[in-house]
């Protein structure tokens, strides 16, 4: 009796938990091939996880590791705490390297940045020879940036070089481009202007291209006169690409390496020793890769606050 | 996209441009811009493929002439095979073509994970990766070298071997991003019913998606081998061995001994594999370039 009382409401009890009975095995099944996917997608992943986890992921936590750490290719790594950044903060160098870094960029913004937008302005105003002008533009991107120095140094050459011949046509009197402590930052400016303006143009070309032309139509009727319609329609509608570009472009070139490094080696005197090539002194010249991670740490720091802007300014806006 | 022979609605209507001084405004502007942009852009690669082709007194002249007085065209055969520039020549094809083989098959099998097999955590991965898009590169050059002469683990030294500018190139969050981005486009019924009729992962990726992917995957392979051939600090630093190096650090390095003319010949010769994919893959480049920039 006891027996059937305590069986029957677990016979009840059983049976609408048997219902379901059959469901275990495709949940089963389902589950081994949620695995069975992930396990495929994981080894369709591997690859890539492991190109980033040594490339990218781990190279960061170890130059941040670094920085407080002495390194040679001779003994393990010992740690110093802050003594490379004391030991950066000392060099005199440091600071020129900024000072000059920080010159470079405001010059390539007050060129890169304002050319590429009136070349773009005046590129979709013209309704012939388009397709050339945009390839022309883009021409020196394409070049190996090794070519488009070496080229400019043969320009800016005080002998046989093209730039000084001009100036003497001119009747001007020739300049002492690389060699000059005040023209020699210039110079560089000229070149990475010239070899990358084709790309921010193109941009900004594209963008423009998407100014909806009811927009200017309904100003014209306004009375808005073309200057008028440029200051009211055509850069509010650009604000956006243009801060982006801005930032960017404040990224890229405080990273200029290539131009100071074949065109003047730092100098002269200095004048054109930038983060980037300091960098590279220390760690490549000089084997001193824990002042040269502090070193890239200070510049991850800059360039950090930056690329946090953009990224900011971007997912606001998607 | 509005193209040359459309006029889309600009900032200048084209009533003002059918006046008579704004016809005369237009031409000149016009005119202007041929001009300067083809003194400023194409007039420097002039000079360089002529320049090679004078003596090299010529060249030392302080007074240059447009067009070369003699020619010497010899200077492009001596830059081939003299200084060893058909060498560095075959060296910058081996590491492109490997970095192009290897971000490809690397990249496109993440970006097919990530957008069609989505493992748990995908995202997770996807936004660790696009967040070194963010970082500069420069402040990665050091951590990133000694990694490559000593890889975790496995204590290989990459230096000196072509794997030091293959490898570090498959961690490319743009190829992964743009890749996914076109590939989260094909419909999920393809993808379900080459499943039903019985095929595995690597056999739907290889006849249903990259046969349908095939503009991106050009977009991509461009960008590779491109930055491969332009590259400079990188392989300075990592193929330190001339026998090994790129035509880009062998210019570099070649630049102080050079006879003049066989100098700007070898700079000609470098060029000249990516002006050809420019003009080839002109349209490719242009939608790279706005579909990389920004995605608004």
């Amino acid at each position: 009796m006891k027996v059937d009382t305590v069986g029957a409401p677990r016979r009840t009890r059983q049976r609408p938990a048997a219902a379901p009975a059959p469901a275990p095995a495709p949940h089963r099944a389902a589950l081994r091939r949620r695995i069975a996917d992930n396990l495929a997608g994981y080894l369709f992943l591997a690859g890539g996880i492991l190109a980033f986890a040594l490339f990218s992921w781990y190279p960061i936590v170890r130059g941040f590791l670094l920085s407080f750490q002495q390194v040679n290719f001779a003994q393990p790594a010992t740690w110093v705490g802050l003594d490379n950044f004391q030991r950066l903060f000392d060099d005199p160098l440091f600071l020129t390297a900024w000072r000059n870094t920080l010159w470079f960029t405001a010059l390539a913004l007050v060129f890169g940045f304002a050319a590429p937008f009136v070349t773009a302005i005046v590129l979709n105003e013209l309704r012939h020879g388009r397709a050339y002008l945009r390839m022309t533009v883009y021409l020196p991107v394409m070049l190996p940036p090794i070519v488009t120095v070496l080229l400019w140094r043969w320009f800016y050459d005080p002998g046989p070089g093209l730039f000084n011949h001009a100036l003497a046509v001119l009747h001007l009197p020739p300049q002492q481009w690389l060699e000059s402590e005040n023209l020699s930052m210039l110079s560089l400016v000229l070149v990475s202007t010239w070899a990358n303006m084709g790309t921010t143009t193109l941009i900004y070309l594209a963008a423009l291209q998407g100014v909806p032309g009811e927009l200017y139509e309904a100003a014209q009727l306004d009375g808005a006169s073309i200057r008028q319609r440029l200051w009211h329609v055509t850069i509010p509608q650009m604000r956006f690409i243009l801060l982006i570009t801005l930032l960017l472009q404040v990224i890229g070139t405080m990273q200029v390496f290539i131009e100071p490094f074949v065109l003047t080696g730092g100098g002269p005197n200095d004048a054109t020793v930038t983060v980037l090539l300091l960098l590279y002194r220390y760690a490549f010249v000089y084997n001193d890769f824990g002042l040269a991670s502090a070193m890239s740490t200070v510049l991850f720091v800059v360039l950090g606050a930056f690329a946090g802007l953009y990224l900011r300014l971007t997912r606001s806006k998607g | 996209m509005a193209t040359a022979d459309s006029p889309a609605r600009t900032l200048i209507a084209p009533a003002e441009l059918d006046r008579p001084l704004g016809r005369a405004l237009y031409r000149t502007v016009l005119g202007t811009v041929l001009v300067t942009f083809t003194a400023a852009f194409v007039f420097p690669l002039y000079w360089m493929v002529s320049g090679a082709l004078k003596s090299s007194a010529e060249l030392a002249q302080p007074d240059p002439a447009l067009i070369p007085q003699s020619f010497h065209p010899e200077s492009y055969t001596q830059a081939w095979s003299s200084t060893g520039l058909s060498r560095y020549f075959l060296n910058t094809l081996l590491l492109a073509a490997g970095a192009l083989l290897f971000q490809l098959v690397v990249d496109v099998c993440a970006a097919y994970a990530l957008s069609k097999l989505r493992p748990v955590l995908g995202n997770v991965v996807l936004a660790m990766m696009l967040a070194t898009l963010m970082l500069p590169v420069s402040a990665l050059l050091v951590p990133t070298y000694l990694t490559v002469v000593d890889i975790p683990l496995i204590h290989v030294n990459l230096i000196n071997t072509p794997f030091a500018i293959w490898l570090p190139a498959c961690a490319n969050a743009f190829n992964i991003f743009v890749l996914k981005r076109f590939f989260d486009q094909i419909p999920e019924e393809l993808i379900d019913a080459a499943r039903i009729d019985g095929a595995g992962n690597l056999r739907i990726l290889a006849h249903v998606v990259l046969p349908l992917a095939r503009p991106v995957l050009a977009v991509v392979s461009i960008f590779a081998v491109v930055g491969v051939w332009k590259d400079f600090l990188w392989p300075l630093l990592t193929l330190p061995d001339p026998r090994g190096q790129p035509i880009t650090v062998a210019l570099n390095t070649l630049a102080n001994d050079m006879p003049a003319n066989q100098l700007l010949a070898g700079m000609a010769m470098a060029s000249i594999p990516l002006l050809v994919i420019f003009l080839v893959f002109q349209r490719h480049i242009m939608a790279g370039l706005t579909a990389g920039s920004l995605k608004g």
